[in-house]
């Protein structure tokens, strides 16, 4: 925050300098609380951009992880972290005030088209460009390649459950629901994806219910090991999957929406070189890196979501120590 | 559901006003019932608790130091902490949350009952000793009665705790009316979030209302401390009910 504060006033001093009709729009389109891009010794249109993140540790980590692919390859970048929720985020991207923020495929079409009949992880993909233009047609917004790196919600069992009822899919839980008693957030009870989708889609009625409202944390975990639940709806980037074995169950009927990570950008200010890169960096992200860093950060580490990108970059390459 | 307008007190009377929501097992009745049921879980523990200790610290003046000790650490307990505490180590159940609202239950009623019996005049308790009563016979028949007040503040300020507090179970698989604030901060339905808001207020300022006209029931013509006219000799009591019940009468 502090770097960006000492640099507006050169910025602005150098715009003003240049005069020109293209800079005096760009500094209306920035907004007070932006960086101005527009370098005038830049004219490669690599100009330095601002990549957002949203109030959660594991958003921050991948918008460290975009601005630190951008720097790695020379273009000036810098993070803001903390931003808040979708709509607020969304809005200071439409405004110009930040240039790319880390998004998922299904929450972000969700947000620009509910009414979206899109299921299928490519068709949310194939929907999404033209439902962000028809949301905001002032703002030249859209989005870059996907990654497979997913975090969505997802039925999640014990490996032993998964043993003794022979569990791959919500398909196969779907036929012994009648001893499954879910532990789930409370409004799982009625959300679209919720028990009214595991009935429709899977013809699955559970036992039981335990409204479990801690996120898919501790409680839920403790819940699920000690059999007192037998499936939970836990996010698929939580350490503590991996940590115990768990067993995420697949969704053949795309009841859970897919949430892929990819960077939604400001197509005016992002140019051609920086979306190569992030399309980079989206190949080579997985779930399991997103696990492993969110780990690192949430878990007892604590580690800076900075470092935790840093390292991530050099590991695939795309950066140098 | 829908609403007509963003304008979140709309929403909020709306949501309370749609039949829906007053219907079923996840409706406002239930959740009333619910939250009233783990209420008076709570109180009954939390008397069995503190009674007996605070009568025997209140009689005798033994143990003082370590009631009003504890006294002080149990307020100063976070209640949502102590529900994952004990569910963390108990697991899942109706008692584990129960026991962190008893926690907050304990400490008003515990000071109420400490505070009203050893607020009673020596002089009184002297005479009835002179009359040849036993000691259970001056704590019961003579200190009780001449407490009832202060202790009748207690647990008026223990229970409204209590029913403002008892939201947090909701977290972790029960009902009641916390239930409302946990769905509506989810699905971002501010509707539900203030409606189930104002619905706790309502319970809170019902039931101390009638634990108020309990109050003036229980407790002897003789013994009662009327606010409206000046009673001096009655000001140190009235003092240590203002006390009990958290600064008013």
């Amino acid at each position: 925050m502090r770097n960006l504060s000492e640099h507006r006033p050169r910025g602005r001093t150098m715009m003003g300098l240049a005069g020109g009709l293209v800079a005096a729009l760009a500094l209306t389109a920035c907004g007070a609380n932006s960086d101005p891009q527009s370098d005038p010794g830049n004219s490669a249109g690599t100009g330095s951009v601002i990549v957002g993140s949203a109030d959660f540790p594991e958003s921050q980590i991948i918008a460290e992880i975009y601005a630190g692919a951008l720097k790695a390859e020379g273009i000036e970048a810098s993070t803001k972290p903390n931003i808040g929720s979708r709509k607020i985020y969304y809005a200071a991207l439409e405004e110009g005030s930040i240039d790319i923020m880390p998004e998922y495929s299904g929450n972000l079409l969700m947000l620009v088209d509910p009414e979206t009949a899109a299921e299928a992880p490519d068709e949310i993909l194939d929907a999404l460009p033209d439902a962000i233009s028809a949301f905001s047609p002032d703002a030249n917004l859209g989005v870059l390649e996907a990654s497979e790196a997913e975090n969505k919600d997802a039925m999640v069992v014990t490996a032993a459950t998964a043993e003794k009822y022979s569990l791959t899919s919500i398909a196969d839980m779907g036929k012994v629901c009648d001893k499954i008693t879910i532990g789930a957030p409370s409004t799982f009870q009625e959300t679209p994806y919720g028990l009214p989708g595991l009935k429709k889609k899977y013809g699955c009625d559970p036992a039981g219910f335990e409204s479990l409202n801690d996120g898919g944390g501790e409680i839920t975990l403790k819940a699920l090991l000690e059999d007192d639940i037998q499936a939970a709806d836990i996010y698929t980037t939580t350490p503590s999957i991996e940590d115990n074995d768990l067993v995420v169950l697949e969704d053949p009927e795309n009841n859970f929406l897919a949430q892929q990570v990819l960077p939604l950008v400001n197509l005016d200010t992002v140019s051609e070189d920086a979306r190569a890169i992030l399309d980079k960096v989206s190949s080579m992200l997985t779930t399991e890196d997103l696990l492993n860093l969110n780990r690192e950060v949430s878990g007892e580490e604590k580690r800076n979501p900075a470092d935790a990108a840093a390292d991530w970059l050099v590991a695939k390459g795309l950066a140098k120590k | 559901m829908d609403y007509s307008s963003n304008n979140v007190i709309v929403q909020m009377v709306e949501w309370l006003l749609f039949p829906g929501n007053w219907s079923g097992v996840r409706g406002i009745p239930a959740r009333v019932l619910e939250h009233i049921g783990y209420t008076l879980l709570t109180m009954l523990i939390a008397v069995l608790i503190a009674a007996p200790v605070g009568l025997y610290v209140g009689h005798t003046g033994k143990g003082r130091v370590v009631v009003v000790a504890a006294i002080g650490t149990l307020r100063a307990l976070p209640t949502l902490g102590m529900v994952f505490l004990f569910v963390l180590l108990a697991g899942l159940g109706l008692m584990p949350p129960i026991w962190a609202l008893v926690l907050l239950a304990v400490p008003p009623l515990l000071s109420g009952i400490y505070a009203g019996i050893s607020s009673v005049d020596p002089s009184v308790t002297d005479a009835a000793r002179s009359l040849g009563m036993n000691e259970l016979q001056i704590l019961f028949t003579v200190e009780l009665p001449n407490a009832l007040q202060v202790i009748m503040g207690g647990v008026r300020a223990a229970t409204l705790q209590v029913v403002a507090t008892a939201a947090v179970v909701a977290y972790i698989n029960l009902g009641g009316l916390g239930v409302f604030l946990v769905e509506g901060t989810q699905i971002r339905d501010n509707g539900r979030l203030f409606g189930g808001a104002v619905l706790i207020t309502v319970l809170a300022l019902v039931v101390d209302f009638a634990l108020g006209l309990l109050q003036r029931w229980l407790v002897p013509p003789g013994l009662r401390i009327d606010y409206g006219r000046e009673a001096p000799q009655n000001s140190g009591r009235q003092q240590a009910v203002a006390s009990a019940q958290g600064g008013t009468t």
